[in-house]
């Protein structure tokens, strides 16, 4: 009889255990999600199209754990205001599941010259003319011309992982690439 | 000491309620469905000048089960601060043959290309859509409606807010009521 009791009384604490776990777990799922979702989220670089800045070696023995791992923060969404050099994080036009990450060259109004065909663009309204850093193996705006600003998921900020490359991410300026009208 | 120890406790964890309530009404409002107030004579015969309160839910065009007739929210490609309601008339690969009605009846034809999609008001003769600013971008679409709730006292409530009395709004009659979107 007692036995019974002490059985019953331990099922039921396992089982309040289980459920606040539960219960943690899936607050903290949905804090993280929020957060991830209006405030900045972590997101590793894949490729060497921004080598200099991101992924500077690529190391094949490592694998993704030598990936750089960016900050992006999603403040900038909300008015959509960007500046020239801004490190961005955005769907890729053509399929929207891809991510890429490259730099903002032109904002609307700009007159953006392409060095390989020798044409002068006009930004359109409301676009933004991105390219990575690394021109010789990159896909960027030189291939599929200016993107909808609102394809844009965020700003990059900071470089976290690897831990000896933790550094703050510059805008750099092309001066000479952009005119405005 | 003991005193402030537990009110700092119960702060906390009504913070953490609140933060809980916070968190699930953003993930309902962006994964599941939410609300929408809409307006604007682009898509008139089915949706009202103002007044109409939007069901629009997230998870379609997550898994790619939006196709051509379905009502969309698209962020639009002319200025990312605005959603625009529009029709989705193709997806990639089809070919589109569309006609802008200040243009004289000249019909044009184009192939969606790759990840984009065609999108068109069904109001054709005020709808600023795919035909001004060619295919957009899957990516841009955030939702798709299927539920429209229209209340007279709503509708008064926005005609006063948000439009001029030049709008022709004494000729027009409303379709009332609730409805599915098709």
């Amino acid at each position: 009889m007692c036995r019974c009791i002490l059985g019953e009384i331990s099922n039921m604490a396992a089982h309040n255990f289980l459920w606040s776990l539960t219960k943690n777990c899936f607050t903290f799922g949905l804090i993280g999600l929020t957060v991830s979702d209006r405030y900045a989220s972590i997101v590793p670089v894949r490729g060497s199209s921004m080598s200099p800045t991101f992924n500077p070696t690529t190391d094949s023995f490592m694998g993704s754990l030598s990936d750089d791992h960016v900050l992006m923060e999603k403040f900038c969404l909300q008015k959509y205001k960007f500046s020239h050099g801004d490190v961005i994080v955005f769907c890729s036009p053509s399929n929207h599941k891809e991510k890429h990450v490259k730099r903002i060259i032109g904002l609307p109004g700009d007159w953006i010259g392409t060095p390989m065909t020798n044409d002068v663009v006009k930004v359109p309204n409301g676009h933004c003319w991105v390219e990575g850093d690394n021109p010789s193996s990159s896909l960027d705006s030189r291939s599929f011309g200016p993107i909808p600003l609102g394809l844009v998921k965020g700003r990059v900020t900071h470089i976290l992982w690897p831990p000896q490359r933790v550094r703050h991410v510059e805008r750099k300026n092309h001066q000479n690439r952009h005119s405005p009208s | 000491m003991r005193r402030w120890g537990l009110l700092a406790k119960e702060a906390l964890s009504q913070t953490l309620t609140f933060a809980r309530f916070f968190c699930l009404f953003h993930v309902t409002n962006h994964y599941l469905w939410s609300p929408t107030l809409v307006f604007g004579p682009s898509m008139l015969p089915t949706l009202n000048l103002t007044g109409d309160v939007i069901l629009a839910e997230y998870v379609s065009h997550r898994v790619g089960r939006v196709g051509p007739g379905d009502i969309v929210f698209v962020r639009s490609p002319v200025d990312p601060n605005k959603i625009v309601t529009k029709r989705i008339v193709g997806v990639e690969g089809d070919r589109v043959t569309y006609f802008k009605p200040r243009n004289g009846d000249t019909c044009h034809t184009v192939v969606v290309p790759k990840g984009h999609v065609w999108i068109q008001g069904d109001n054709l003769y005020a709808s600023r859509d795919s035909r001004q600013f060619g295919p957009v971008p899957y990516g841009l679409i955030e939702g798709k409606a299927f539920f429209r709730y229209f209340h007279p006292l709503l509708y008064l409530l926005v005609t006063e807010v948000q439009l001029k009395p030049d709008m022709g709004l004494g000729r027009r009659s409303f379709s009332h009521g609730l409805n599915w979107l098709e």
